[in-house]
């Protein structure tokens, strides 16, 4: 890491402390601030589902010693807080002898993969088609028709993604409706294993790549057109510079540096729309089995899913801050 | 010279496009507004409770997906779903419903987001730090996340404790574009007049600063109700919206939860996602309108960072 200086990289990583920290500890409270005992709750759904239960104050307070809430406040929080550091996320409640993680690690990778790929796709595309249009020598022809690929940009990508299914799962019948791949597979490195997996992730795909791209293509157009007034584009158009190398290494080059920084700050609302478009698509990631911790009360699995998805994206923005020095020098040459 | 005669030739074109945006935008949202109030004077929105109507009925003008439905009826224009409900009445009430969530969401958002990035602004020093360290953090926190773990432990919720929910989440945006403002704002000229002539920080905050950040407040109030709209119908479509009245997210989680797609009921999903698009592109006119009304300067302060 070249270049970077300690004092940039120390505040970067007190950031991603904090965040992860403010994220578990709101996980911490707010089943606490919930009416009513958890596990009283958990036990009268058991007694819903099973009819009747039997021995259950003996049941309650096993359990309020399993899950540790018989400790007082602030040791429970360390506790916490030490397990979470851990990766112990606890039991699910619905499938009682598996863990959480167990669960969260077979959907990561789903998750992981479809939400990289789609908001990398969405960013350079944005950023090309903006660059272009913020650009004055764009031929008339690209101008015009440009703006069309940002006519979804205002609309929610699992709406999107409702629509896509419809008209291309349900009405012309060329993509699947709902997994990762096709049912008689397996996971393993093969080709047709990865076309499978190809074919069922274009969907989702597209309804956050279709969704996200207008927003980098505005910022970027912004941008472009802010710098096309600026004393050193003239300068560099006066030297007679090619186009190309006014077009990539004083327009594109200088634009960009603002949208990385748009990239880290709107990650986190990429991943949480991300969430129900896998449950429009039943992508088996995490949005998914998130929505099935929704409908079977299993506190535990949601909180935990949360959490990861709290530090997942807390390390895409810190690798983005670790990256932003590389592309921006003033950051570099600021304390040295 | 001949870059300020660039950047204002750009500025005046710009200007331009934005006002045409800003008018187009505000239309479509005050149709919206009017369909949703004036609808129920012209139509029985009794019909949007359950079992009032006959089932699974097509638009008019359309033929039924399947063998298994009856053909469309006149007294149903839009349709029925499958739990008897009316599609227009379902329309004409849900649609309020959905942009009063967004409107309480935001406003609570921009007066704390206004407060607190004045405060941060204007203050500095370690107040500053601390309101700024908050809010980046919460704008990287999925906060459509931690909403559907408050909401998964909400057994019933109506709509004015939908829009506090969404509130805890809406103001670092805000805050963060108002802090940035006032960064820029307290060095100038007449601020700098001000202070020597005597005026306090309260003073100076609300009476100079204030009416310079109406644009920003605006632009912000205006994305941030699309946002909270936008949260709010995520969080309906998993099922944890307010199931007692009417919204347009809730029907859409009622038209996924009946396999409506997989039946060909495309009015049932369809119908509510059109009137969503049809306010998010609202907003979104509104929103980039005022934006580049105003950014000129916003862009060049935020792009020196």
């Amino acid at each position: 890491m070249r270049g970077i200086s300690k004092a940039y990289l120390i505040q970067r990583f007190g950031m991603f402390v904090i965040t992860v920290w403010l994220g578990l500890t709101l996980m911490f409270i707010i089943p606490r601030l919930a009416p009513g005992d958890p596990v009283a709750a958990m036990v009268s759904r058991l007694a819903a589902q099973a009819g009747r239960v039997e021995q259950s104050d003996q049941i309650i307070a096993a359990w309020r010693e399993r899950f540790g809430l018989d400790a007082p406040l602030p040791v429970q929080y360390l506790r916490y807080l030490h397990n979470s550091f851990r990766f112990r996320l606890g039991y699910s409640m619905a499938y009682f002898p598996t863990t959480v993680e167990e669960m969260i690690l077979r959907a990561m990778p789903w998750t992981f993969g479809l939400l990289t790929l789609a908001t990398l796709i969405s960013f350079t595309t944005g950023i090309a088609i903006g660059a272009l249009l913020g650009w004055r020598p764009t031929p008339r022809l690209l101008r015009m028709t440009l703006p069309l690929t940002m006519c979804f940009t205002a609309i929610p990508a699992f709406m999107l993604g409702i629509l896509l299914t419809y008209v291309f799962a349900f009405g012309l019948r060329l993509f699947p409706f709902a997994g990762a791949y096709a049912r008689g597979l397996a996971p393993e490195l093969s080709w047709e294993f990865a076309a499978s997996v190809i074919h069922h992730g274009a969907l989702p795909a597209c309804a956050v790549v279709l969704t996200s791209m207008g927003h980098w293509a505005l910022g970027m157009r912004a941008m472009m057109i802010g710098n096309a007034g600026e004393d050193y584009m003239i300068l560099a158009e006066a030297k007679g510079l090619r186009p190309a190398r006014i077009f990539w290494l004083y327009g594109v080059r200088n634009a960009i540096l603002p949208q990385v920084t748009s990239l880290a700050l709107s990650i986190g609302a990429i991943a949480g729309g991300s969430i129900i478009v896998e449950y429009i698509f039943t992508y088996p990631g995490m949005g998914y089995l998130l929505y099935q911790g929704i409908v079977n009360n299993d506190y535990p699995l949601i909180q935990g899913i949360v959490f990861v998805l709290i530090c997942g994206v807390a390390v895409a923005v810190f690798v983005i801050d670790l990256i932003y020095p590389l592309i921006d020098p003033r950051i570099r040459y600021e304390r040295q | 010279m001949n870059a300020n005669n660039t950047t204002a030739i750009f500025a005046r074109q710009r200007l331009a496009w934005a006002n045409a945006k800003l008018v187009a935008g505000m239309a479509i949202i005050l149709a919206v507004v009017l369909f949703g109030l004036l609808g129920r004077v012209f139509w029985d929105v009794t019909q949007a409770r359950v079992a009032s109507c006959p089932l699974n009925l097509p638009p008019v003008g359309f033929n039924p997906p399947g063998p298994g439905f009856q053909p469309y009826q006149t007294a149903h224009p839009l349709g029925t779903e499958s739990s008897g409900r009316d599609m227009l009445a379902l329309l004409i009430t849900g649609t309020p419903n959905s942009m009063l969530v967004g409107l309480i969401a935001a406003a609570i958002g921009m007066v704390m987001g206004v407060l607190l990035g004045m405060t941060a602004g204007f203050l500095g020093g370690w107040v500053d730090a601390v309101i700024r360290i908050c809010s980046d953090a919460f704008i990287t926190i999925p906060s459509l996340a931690v909403l559907i773990v408050i909401s998964s432990y909400v057994s019933e919720i109506d709509i004015k404790s939908m829009g506090l929910l969404l509130a805890l989440f809406a103001w670092p945006g805000t805050t963060r574009v108002i802090r940035a403002q006032v960064l820029s704002l307290r060095e100038r000229g007449y601020v700098q007049m001000a202070r020597l002539s005597g005026a306090s920080s309260f003073e100076i905050m609300f009476f100079e600063l204030l009416p310079n950040l109406l644009p920003y407040i605006a632009a912000s109030f205006t994305a941030g109700v699309s946002g909270n709209i936008l949260a709010a119908t995520g969080l309906e479509a998993l099922g944890l919206g307010p199931s007692r009245v009417p919204t347009l997210g809730m029907t859409i989680f009622y038209a996924i939860r009946g396999a409506a797609i997989l039946r060909g009921m495309w009015w049932w999903w369809g119908l509510p996602i059109l009137m969503l698009m049809l306010i998010f592109t609202g907003l979104f006119l509104i929103a980039i309108g005022l934006d580049e009304l105003v950014n000129p300067r916003l862009r060049r302060a935020g792009g020196g960072q």
